[in-house]
């Protein structure tokens, strides 16, 4: 694998002209976009920063575009993986000259750029992005600009790796829940962390649904009736209960932490996945997918 | 045991357990029939705290008969229960405490908005009574104040400074910090404060005394307080005994009780005595540390023990004397002569406390047989002489 590393390039190039950078973003030839496979633009950069952030867990992110939007996956221990989609229509400006256009970029590089003005949560400052890529081999593009300052960050591309199939599919799924987020957000928060796995028990019957820690002081459950306002949907087959690992369960609550609703689904072989309904500043709906292999068989 | 606590009793429940985390590292529960004791005592045994919630406290509050039972736990993990401190009002309806004994688990559980259950079962350790003993009756110098004087009071000291000095005269109470005679001129910062004794619900001085103690365990108090918006009693003598926090209401009764600095005068009083007991033992690891310091407060800590406390405290005493290295005697001689040449210097009761005490001030907490209380002395002593240094060695 080649070393990562992250460029900074504030010398204007690429025909930029600081000098017309009222709006920067649009002032580039057309010949410049007719290099880049792809072209997405935000008006934005935070709709992106902020989904990113879900599945910051691991520097390696492997980008998949395709007509529909983008997929970024991030993977950990071949035990864990998380997935932000990001629908072409969240773009403002979103073309792809290829079927699937796939590379891998270091992360917690591309979000510092993405927040390389601070990241202001002011309303009415924001950051306009404008990430472009010309195919396999180069760097991977972003123009920034918030006040008409812009930075251009060129961020080296990896060899794309296959992301694991979880084969996860539904007509395997045994249990599923879908809560809204606020409901979880306490318990997560509150999760004993000296326990080593985070137990998920679902059932037709009592306990319904439940999250168990096993810590160095005792033990602690948190049980979700099933007629709890906060339970949107409650489709539960059989009793299983599975143990996660609670160092691959931490990051999902990032994603937790941003979303509005989650359904929690279990299939036949105990496999969890996650899925989290994000909305972002604008309204827009993006989703978070996480999947988790289930620990040790417990008796 | 199993009781009940709901609505607003829940947060004051949890924050009079965090108050107590101030304190110690150990909670110490013991369901009485008076109702249920949460206490603490702080490693040097320096600093105690106890909040007795009275039965009806509680919506629903059991105990067994005629079986003694307390425990004691890591704070921490009943801390851990109540975790979500700020919108605990707002979630929790219902908080249902429950001694499991077979099992050996204390059973939290929370009944929470949306149908929540929340239930940590904890493991405890078998204890003894934890009591501190003092009379608050006894006590020459009682003020009390509301929650809000005091914090707007302590404030003003940085969350560094570990010790305050309290004086008051007939009319006044201060509060200042000590600066060390070596502390960096450029950092070194004074702090006083002056409050009238009409800013105070109750104001009763009958010694013009001031004393030396932490400022964490006040701070902790004071969050209890506020929260509770109660007032806090003070409860003060001489330096060296301890000052006693409290706070009441019709259901709950809560005292902290936090060692003082003494002062140069008790400590030559200390030295006469100390001059008749005998030689202590030979030496331990103490002899590495800062030897003058160690050995002058040790000193200090030392004499009350044997001398005033009665009948229980011979076996501690004990124990805190094989401790002490021998060179602690001939320290001591060398101390009460280098005492002489300074006397004249000494007497000025304002003088700010000697910083060598720092360390291990909270020696001598035990009170004097004067204040001793008429509770009967339950078999673990708290409050006696026991420095920090002697738990970090065990």
């Amino acid at each position: 694998m080649v070393a990562k590393c992250c460029g900074f390039d504030f010398s204007g190039n690429e025909s930029f002209k600081t000098t017309e950078c009222t709006m920067p973003l649009s002032t580039q030839s057309q010949a410049d976009d007719e290099k880049y496979v792809l072209v997405a633009s935000l008006d934005n950069a935070r709709n992106l920063s902020n989904i990113l952030k879900a599945i910051t867990f691991k520097d390696h992110a492997i980008f998949n575009a395709t007509p529909n939007g983008l997929k970024v996956t991030v993977e950990d221990s071949k035990c864990l993986q998380a997935n932000a989609f990001i629908q072409a229509e969240i773009f403002q400006e979103y073309t792809i000259k290829e079927d699937v256009v796939g590379f891998q970029v270091n992360l917690t590089v591309l979000l510092d750029c993405l927040s390389i003005f601070g990241g202001s949560t002011l309303p009415g400052v924001s950051t306009a992005l404008r990430m472009c890529y010309r195919g396999y081999g180069y760097p991977l593009t972003l123009f920034l600009e918030e006040g008409g300052v812009v930075t251009v960050c060129k961020i080296n591309t990896q060899e794309p790796e296959e992301p694991i199939d979880f084969e996860f599919c539904s007509s395997n799924v045994i249990n599923k829940v879908i809560l809204q987020s606020e409901s979880l957000k306490e318990p997560f928060s509150e999760l004993d962390m000296s326990s080593e796995v985070l137990q998920i028990t679902m059932s037709p019957s009592q306990p319904y649904f439940r999250l168990s820690t096993f810590g160095n002081s005792g033990n602690a459950h948190y049980d979700f009736p099933k007629d709890s306002d906060m339970m949107e949907l409650f489709r539960c087959t059989k009793t299983q209960t599975n143990r996660y690992k609670m160092s691959l369960m931490k990051p999902s609550t990032k994603a937790l932490a941003l979303s509005c609703k989650v359904s929690v689904r279990t299939d036949s072989r105990g496999f969890l996945s996650l899925q989290y309904l994000v909305r972002n500043d604008d309204g827009q709906i993006c989703f978070v997918e996480y999947y988790c292999c289930p620990d040790e068989e417990v008796e | 045991m199993d009781c009940v606590v709901t609505g607003g009793n829940v947060k004051v429940l949890a924050k009079a357990i965090l108050s107590l985390s101030r304190i110690g590292d150990e909670l110490y529960v013991e369901p009485q029939d008076d109702g249920l004791a949460l206490r603490s005592v702080n490693s040097s045994r320096s600093a105690y705290g106890c909040f007795l919630f009275a039965p009806l406290f509680f919506t629903r509050y059991t105990i067994p008969n005629g079986q003694d039972f307390r425990c004691k736990m890591a704070i921490k993990s009943v801390q851990a229960v109540f975790r979500s401190l700020a919108s605990l009002e707002k979630t929790v309806e219902k908080c249902h405490i429950e001694l499991d004994k077979k099992k050996n688990r204390l059973t939290f559980t929370l009944h929470c908005k949306h149908g929540l259950l929340k239930t940590h079962n904890l493991s405890f350790q078998d204890s003894e009574s934890l009591q501190a003993v003092f009379d608050k009756e006894s006590y020459a110098n009682v003020f009390r104040a509301q929650p809000r004087l005091l914090a707007d009071t302590v404030v003003h000291f940085p969350s560094s400074l570990d010790e305050v000095t309290m004086s008051v005269n007939d009319d006044r109470m201060w509060f200042r910090n000590h600066v060390e005679d070596e502390a960096e001129l450029s950092k070194a910062m004074q702090t006083e404060l002056c409050l009238a004794s009409d800013e105070f619900d109750h104001f009763a001085v009958r010694a013009h005394n001031s004393v030396t103690f932490c400022l964490k365990e006040l701070r902790g108090l004071l969050v209890f307080a506020e929260s509770a918006n109660l007032p806090i009693s003070i409860y003060f003598d001489e330096p060296g005994s301890p000052v006693v926090l409290s706070v009441t209401d019709s259901v709950l009764e809560g005292n902290f009780v936090l060692a003082t600095l003494s002062d140069d005068s008790h400590q030559r009083k200390d030295n006469t005595r100390r001059a008749q007991t005998p030689p202590p033992p030979p030496p331990d690891d103490f002899m590495n540390d800062d030897i003058d310091s160690y050995l002058i407060a040790m000193d200090t800590s030392m004499a009350p023990g044997p001398s005033s406390a009665g009948p229980p405290t011979p076996p501690l005493a004990k124990s805190t004397y094989s401790k002490q290295p021998v060179a602690a005697y001939h320290r001591t001689r060398i101390h009460s002569e280098e005492e002489e040449e300074e006397k004249e210097e000494t007497d000025d009761s304002d003088r700010p406390p000697n910083k060598k005490f720092c360390s291990l001030f909270f020696g001598s907490v035990l009170p004097p047989s004067s204040q001793m209380s008429t509770q009967p002395v339950t078999n673990q002593e708290v409050l006696a002489s026991d420095s920090e240094d002697d738990t970090q060695a065990e």
